[in-house]
C-alpha cells in the first residue's frame, strides 16, 4: 500500500464508514469530510514533495490478467498537479458545505466517493482501470445533480449522464482498438506508451483516435458537443458544479496528453490541423456565446468551453512537429498549467455564483446590481475571479494562456501562427463579457434582488479565499508549478513526435 | 544591488496592494502611508537611475524574465517617481478612501515595471496590469453606472491593443526563441513585422493615438488625480515609451517606423482640433494629451529619440500640473465646463498662476519647456520628410489655440466672487514644483548632446534656430488670434464628438460582435442543442415505434398461441369429467376405434 494509494483510497474509505453509519449528527458528518480531505491534501502534498521526475509511487498488482489488465497507479509531472488541484477542491468543497442541513450524510459520502474516483483516474496506468474510474464519475455527478441539484435537475442530470456515457463508450471503444493494435494484447499504460500500438497502420489509427478523440471531447467539452454542460451546471449544487467544471472537465484535457498524444503520435500528427480548429472554433465559439448570456452560471459554462478550447489549440499545435520543439513544449506546459489554473479559477466562480443563488435563488444577471455595496467582500472575491479568468497578469490564467498562445504562434508554422493569433481574440471577448457580468451584477445601481443579497460568511470566505490565493500565488511565482510539469510535457512532445 | 531593483516596482505594488485588501479599516492611515511610500519610491527611483541595477529572474521555460534601467529607463523612473509623488499628495487633500490609494500605488509600481522590463513577458504583464488598475480607477465611483461604463470602455480599448503583444510575443519566439526587447529586431524570416505590427498596434491603443484616442475621452470619468498620472507619466506613456524603446525594431523593418510616424503626425494635428472644439476643461486637456502623445509618437517613427524622451517628460510635467489644478477647481467650484471657470484663475492665486503656466507652456510659447522638446522632435522629422514636418508644426499651432481657449476663459474678470470651498494646502503643495519643472525642463537643450547619450540617441541633430524661431512665432500669433476669435469660431460637430470615433468603433466592431453573439446563443440553443434533443427524442420515438410495430404485434403472436394453447386445453379437458360412465364410453370408442384400425390395416 503505497502513499498514492492510500490517498486515492482513503475517501472511499471515508465514505463507506460514513454511508453504514446511521445517526450522525450533521455537525459531525461535516468536519469528519473536511478531516477526510484535509487528510488526503496532505498525503498528496507528500508525494509532492517527494517527487523527482518520472513515474513515481507506482504499485502494479493482477487484477485481469487474462486480458492483460491491472491495477497500476502512478503520478508523474502531469498527474501531480491534477491530484494536488482535486485534492485542494474537495477540501474547499467541503469547507464551502459545512452549513448544509439537506441529507449531509449522503451528500458527503457521495462527494468522498467522487474524489476516489478522480484521484484514480488521474493516476490510473492502466486503461481498463483508467476507464472504470472515468465512468464512475459520471455516475457519482449524476447523483449530485440529481439529487442535490435546484430547478429541472433531474432532467439536466439525465442529459448530462446520457451524454456523457455515450462519451465514454466511444472512448472504450478506443482502448479496445489500443489493445488488439499493441503486440503483445495489453491495456498497460507504459507499455503502450512505449510501443504505440498501430504504428504500421495509419487507417486503424486513425479510427482509433476518432474513438478516443470523440470519448474525451465529449467530456472537455469541445464544440460542438458541448451543450450538456451548460444545463448541468445550472442545474448541479454550487459544490457538485465546481467538482464538474474544476475536476471533471480535465479529464478530457488529461486523457488527451496521457492518452491520445503518446499511443496515437502518428494520427495525432497528421490530425493535428483539425485538432487545431476544434480548439479554435471552442475559444471563439464558447466566449461568443457567454458573452451573450444573461444566467451567471451558463455564462460561467460557456467560458470554460472557451478556456478548454485554449487547451485542445495548445495540444493540437504540438502535434505539428514542422514547428519549433521549444515552442510546442511551453504550449504543452501551457495547457497543462491552464488545467490547473482554470479548475481554481472557475471552482471559485461557481462557488461564488453558489452564494448568489443561497441568498436569493436567481441567476439572472439582470435581477441583481450593486451588489458591491452589500456584500463588499462578496464582490471582491467575483471581481479578482473574474479578473483571473480573463488571464490578468498576476493571476495564474496568465500564466497559462499567455503559454499556450505564445506557443502555438511560436511554433513558427504559418497556419499555427495563424490560429494562435485568431485565438487572441478569445481572451478580449473574455474581458468583455466579465467585464458585463460584473457591471450588471456588482457595480451600478441596485436591482431589484440586491437587497436579498448578504456578504460571505466565514465558511464561504474560508473555502474561495484559498482558490483566489492560489491563483494568484500561481500568477506571480509560477516556478514550483512549472518546474513540476516542464519535464512531463517535454516528455509528451518528444513522445508524440515519434 | 539587485535588492533595490526588484524593490523599486514592489514596494509601491505590495503597499498599494495590501492598502486596497485592507478597505475601508485603513481609510484613515491611507493617505500618509501613500505618501510615505510615494516619497520612498521617488528615492528609490532616484538611487536606481544612477546605479543602474540589473535584475532577473527564471520564469518560464527558456523565457526569463528581468529589469534593468538604461538610460532612458532611467529618465522614465524618475520622471514617474516624482509625478506619482506630486499626485498623490495632491490626492491626500481630496481622497481618503485606501481603495483608491492601493489602486493607484499598484497602477505606479506596473508603471515601473513596464519602463523597466527587459522582455516581452515582464512588460506585457505589467502593461496589462496598469491597464486593470486604470479600470479600477477610472470606475472608482462605481456606483455610478455611466462611470463603470466608460472605465469598461478604457479597459477594453486598451486591451484590444494589447493583443498585439501576445501576438508579437509568438511571433518573436517563432523568430529566435528570445523574447528580450533588445533582440526583437534580430529575428529571423518575416516575423519582425509580426513583432512591429503587434507591439506598434499595443502602442497605438495604450497612448491613445487614432483610431483608439476615444478611450482617452472616457477616461475622463476618473477622479482628478487620475486623470493627472493617467495623462502625464503614466499609461499613455507607456506607448510612446515603448515606441521609443523598439525604434530599432520599428526602423528596421521600414514599414512600421513610417506608420508610426504618420500616426503620430496626424492624430497631433486631428485630436488637437478636436481639443480646439471642447468645451470642458479636462476633456480639452484629454484630446490635448492625445495630440501631445502624437509628438512623443511622431519622434519614435522619425527616430528622434531624445527628442521624443525630453517631449515626454515636460509633457508629464506639463499634463499632470494642469489635471490638478482643473481638479483643484472642480473640486473648489464644483465644474470643469469651460463657461463655469470663468475667471477661475483669479480666485486662488497659486492655483491660478500655476495653470497659466501650464497653458503658456502646453502652448509652445518661447521659451517654456514644450517649445523646445517639440521642435526637437520636428527638426529629425523634417529631415524625413517635409511633409511629416508641415503636419506636425500644424499640431503645434492647435495647441496655441486651445491653449489660448482655456486662458482667456480662466483669466476673464469677473465681477462678483462665487462661493466655493477653499483649496486644500496639499493640493496646492505640488503645484509650484511641477509648474518650474514643466516651464523649465527646456534647459535639456543646453547639454543636448548628453541628453542624447543619456538616451540611447547619440548624436541627435538639436533644434536649431530656425525651426525654433518659426514654431515659436506661430504659436504666438496663433494664441493671439485664437484668444481674440475664440468665442466668434462654430465648432464642427465633428470634432466636439471626437471625431465619432467611439460612435464608429460600436457600430463597426462592438454592435455585430454582440449581435453574432446573440446569434450564436440562440444557434447554440436551438441547432446545436436541438440536434441533441432531436435525437433524443428520435430514440424515444424509435423506442415508441418498436413498442407498437413490433413489440405490440410479437406480443400479440406470443399471446395468440398462448390462447390456442389454452383452448386446446379446454378442449383437452373436457373429456375428464370424472364420471366412471364417461372414461367407459370413451374406452369404447376407443376400442372400436382401435378394432377398426386393426382391421383396416390387416
Amino acid at each position: 500500500m503505497t502513499v498514492l494509494s492510500a490517498a486515492i483510497f482513503l475517501p472511499l474509505l471515508a465514505a463507506a464508514v460514513l454511508a453504514v453509519t446511521p445517526r450522525v449528527a450533521d455537525r459531525l458528518v461535516s468536519w469528519t469530510w473536511v478531516a477526510v480531505c484535509a487528510v488526503d491534501l496532505v498525503l498528496v502534498a507528500v508525494m509532492w514533495a517527494g517527487h523527482d521526475g518520472g513515474v513515481a509511487y507506482e504499485t502494479r498488482l493482477t487484477w485481469m490478467p487474462s486480458v492483460g489488465a491491472g491495477y497500476h497507479v502512478g503520478v508523474d509531472g502531469l498527474s501531480l498537479p491534477l491530484l494536488a488541484l482535486t485534492a485542494v477542491l474537495f477540501l474547499v468543497c467541503a469547507v464551502f458545505s459545512l452549513g448544509r442541513t439537506y441529507r449531509v450524510r449522503a451528500f458527503a459520502a457521495l462527494f468522498l466517493f467522487l474524489q476516489t474516483v478522480c484521484l484514480g483516474v488521474f493516476s490510473a496506468l492502466d486503461l481498463v482501470l483508467f476507464f472504470v474510474f472515468f465512468d464512475l464519475s459520471i455516475v457519482g455527478m449524476y447523483f449530485v445533480i440529481a439529487g442535490w441539484g435546484h430547478g429541472d435537475n433531474v432532467r439536466s442530470a439525465l442529459k448530462f449522464f446520457l451524454y456523457t456515457f455515450v462519451g465514454s463508450l466511444a472512448l472504450l471503444l478506443g482502448f479496445i482498438a489500443l489493445y488488439l493494435g499493441a503486440e503483445p494484447h495489453t491495456f498497460d499504460m507504459v507499455a503502450l506508451t512505449r510501443d504505440p500500438p498501430l504504428a504500421d497502420a495509419p487507417g486503424p489509427a486513425a479510427l482509433a483516435l476518432l474513438a478516443v478523440g470523440i470519448g474525451l471531447a465529449v467530456k472537455t467539452p469541445v464544440v460542438p458537443v458541448h451543450t450538456w454542460l451548460p444545463p448541468a451546471h445550472t442545474d448541479a449544487p454550487a459544490a457538485g458544479s465546481a467538482i464538474l467544471a474544476g475536476i471533471l472537465l480535465k479529464m478530457g484535457g488529461y486523457g488527451l496528453v496521457r492518452v491520445a498524444m503518446p499511443m496515437l503520435p502518428q494520427a495525432w500528427r497528421a490530425h493535428a490541423w483539425l485538432i487545431v480548429a476544434l480548439g479554435l472554433v471552442s475559444v471563439l465559439y464558447g466566449s461568443l456565446v457567454a458573452l451573450a448570456q444573461e444566467n451567471v452560471k451558463r455564462l460561467i459554462a460557456y467560458t470554460s468551453v472557451a478556456h478548454m478550447g485554449y487547451i485542445v489549440l495548445a495540444l493540437g499545435a504540438a502535434g505539428t512537429v514542422a514547428g519549433d520543439a521549444a515552442a510546442r513544449r511551453i504550449a504543452v506546459t501551457g495547457a497543462v498549467t491552464q488545467m490547473v489554473s482554470h479548475g481554481l479559477i472557475t471552482g471559485a466562480l461557481f462557488l461564488l455564483a453558489g452564494v448568489l443563488y443561497d441568498r436569493a435563488q436567481v441567476y439572472d444577471m439582470a435581477r441583481y446590481g450593486g451588489l458591491a455595496r452589500r456584500a463588499p467582500v462578496f464582490a471582491g472575491l467575483v471581481i479578482v475571479a473574474a479578473f483571473a479568468s480573463l488571464g490578468l497578469p498576476g493571476l495564474s490564467g496568465f500564466i497559462a494562456e499567455f503559454q499556450i498562445l505564445t506557443g502555438t504562434i511560436g511554433g513558427g508554422t504559418l497556419w499555427t501562427a495563424v490560429a494562435g493569433a485568431l485565438a487572441v481574440l478569445g481572451i478580449l471577448i473574455t474581458a468583455g463579457l466579465f467585464l458585463r457580468m460584473l457591471h450588471r451584477t456588482l457595480l451600478g445601481g441596485p436591482g431589484p434582488l440586491t437587497g436579498r443579497v448578504t456578504d460571505v460568511r466565514a465558511g464561504e470566505l474560508t473555502a474561495v479565499a484559498p482558490l483566489t490565493a492560489l491563483s494568484l500565488l500561481i500568477g506571480i511565482a509560477p516556478r514550483p508549478l512549472l518546474d513540476m510539469i516542464e519535464p512531463a510535457s517535454a516528455a509528451v512532445v518528444s513522445l508524440v513526435s515519434r | 544591488m539587485s535588492v533595490l531593483g526588484w524593490a523599486l516596482p514592489f514596494l509601491p505594488a505590495t503597499a498599494g496592494g495590501l492598502l486596497a485588501l485592507c478597505g475601508r479599516r485603513a481609510d484613515r492611515a491611507a493617505p500618509a502611508v501613500a505618501v510615505v511610500v510615494a516619497c520612498v519610491t521617488l528615492a528609490l527611483a532616484v538611487v536606481a537611475a544612477v546605479t543602474r541595477p540589473v535584475v532577473r529572474a527564471p520564469f518560464l521555460e527558456g523565457l526569463p524574465v528581468g529589469m534593468a534601467i538604461d538610460g532612458l529607463s532611467a529618465v522614465m523612473v524618475v520622471t514617474v517617481a516624482a509625478v506619482s509623488l506630486a499626485v498623490v499628495v495632491f490626492a491626500a487633500g481630496e481622497m481618503t478612501a485606501a481603495r483608491f490609494f492601493g489602486l493607484l500605488l499598484v497602477f505606479v509600481g506596473a508603471m515601473l515595471v513596464t519602463v523597466t522590463a527587459t522582455d516581452l513577458v515582464l512588460l506585457l504583464m505589467a502593461w496589462e496590469v496598469m491597464g486593470a488598475m486604470s479600470y479600477a480607477l477610472i470606475g472608482f465611483w462605481w456606483r455610478d453606472p455611466d462611470r463603470v461604463r466608460s472605465a469598461g470602455i478604457a479597459f477594453l480599448t486598451t486591451r484590444a491593443g494589447d493583443l498585439g503583444l501576445y501576438v508579437a510575443a509568438g511571433a518573436a519566439l517563432a523568430g529566435g526563441g528570445s523574447l528580450a526587447l533588445a533582440g526583437l529586431a534580430d529575428a529571423a524570416g518575416p516575423w519582425p513585422h509580426v513583432v512591429a505590427a503587434g507591439v506598434v498596434a499595443a502602442a497605438l491603443g495604450k497612448s491613445a493615438q487614432l483610431p483608439f484616442s476615444f478611450w482617452l475621452s472616457r477616461a475622463m470619468a476618473g477622479p482628478s488625480p487620475v486623470s493627472a498620472l493617467l495623462h502625464s507619466a503614466t499609461m499613455v506613456a507607456a506607448g510612446a515609451y515603448l515606441l521609443l524603446r523598439v525604434e530599432p525594431l520599428t526602423a528596421a523593418t521600414g514599414w512600421a517606423a513610417w506608420l508610426v510616424a504618420w500616426t503620430g503626425a496626424v492624430t497631433a494635428l486631428a485630436l488637437g482640433a478636436v481639443a480646439v472644439a471642447q468645451h470642458d476643461l479636462k476633456q480639452l486637456l484629454a484630446a490635448s494629451t492625445c495630440s501631445q502623445l502624437g509628438f512623443m509618437v511622431l519622434a519614435a517613427g522619425a527616430g528622434a529619440v531624445a527628442g521624443g524622451a525630453a517631449h515626454l517628460v515636460a509633457h508629464a510635467a506639463v499634463k499632470s500640473l494642469l489635471f490638478l489644478c482643473a481638479g483643484a477647481w472642480l473640486t473648489s467650484l464644483g465644474t470643469q465646463s469651460l463657461p463655469g471657470l470663468h475667471g477661475a484663475a483669479r480666485r486662488d492665486r497659486l492655483v491660478g498662476a500655476a495653470f497659466v503656466a501650464g497653458a503658456l507652456t502646453l502652448a509652445g510659447l518661447p521659451p517654456l519647456s514644450l517649445w523646445i522638446t517639440k521642435d526637437a522632435v520636428l527638426t529629425v522629422a523634417a529631415e524625413e520628410s517635409a511633409a511629416l514636418y508641415v503636419v506636425g508644426l500644424a499640431g503645434g499651432v492647435t495647441a496655441a489655440a486651445y491653449a489660448a481657449k482655456t486662458l482667456v476663459v480662466v483669466l476673464r474678470p469677473v465681477g462678483t466672487e462665487r462661493p466655493g470651498r477653499p483649496v486644500s494646502v496639499w493640493e496646492k503643495a505640488p503645484l509650484p514644483l511641477l509648474a518650474s519643472a514643466a516651464a523649465g525642463f527646456g534647459v535639456v537643450v543646453l547639454w543636448w548632446d548628453a541628453w542624447g547619450r543619456l538616451t540611447g540617441d547619440a548624436g541627435t541633430r538639436a533644434p536649431g534656430p530656425g525651426g525654433l524661431a518659426v514654431s515659436g512665432a506661430l504659436a504666438a500669433v496663433t494664441m493671439y488670434a485664437a484668444a481674440r476669435l475664440a468665442h466668434r469660431v462654430r465648432r464642427p460637430a465633428v470634432l466636439a464628438d471626437w471625431l465619432l470615433l467611439e460612435r464608429g468603433v460600436h457600430r463597426l466592431v462592438v454592435s455585430p460582435v454582440m449581435g453574432s453573439a446573440r446569434l450564436l446563443a440562440r444557434f447554440d440553443d436551438t441547432v446545436i442543442d436541438g440536434t441533441v434533443r432531436a435525437t433524443a427524442s428520435a430514440g424515444r420515438r424509435l423506442a415508441g415505434i418498436t413498442d407498437h410495430r413490433v413489440e405490440l404485434p410479437l406480443d400479440r403472436i406470443v399471446r395468440d398461441v398462448g390462447r390456442g394453447v389454452r383452448g386446446l386445453a379446454a378442449l383437452a379437458r373436457r373429456p375428464q369429467t370424472g364420471q366412471v360412465h364417461t372414461y367407459y364410453a370413451q374406452a369404447a370408442v376407443l376400442l372400436f376405434a382401435l378394432a377398426v384400425v386393426v382391421v383396416l390395416a390387416g
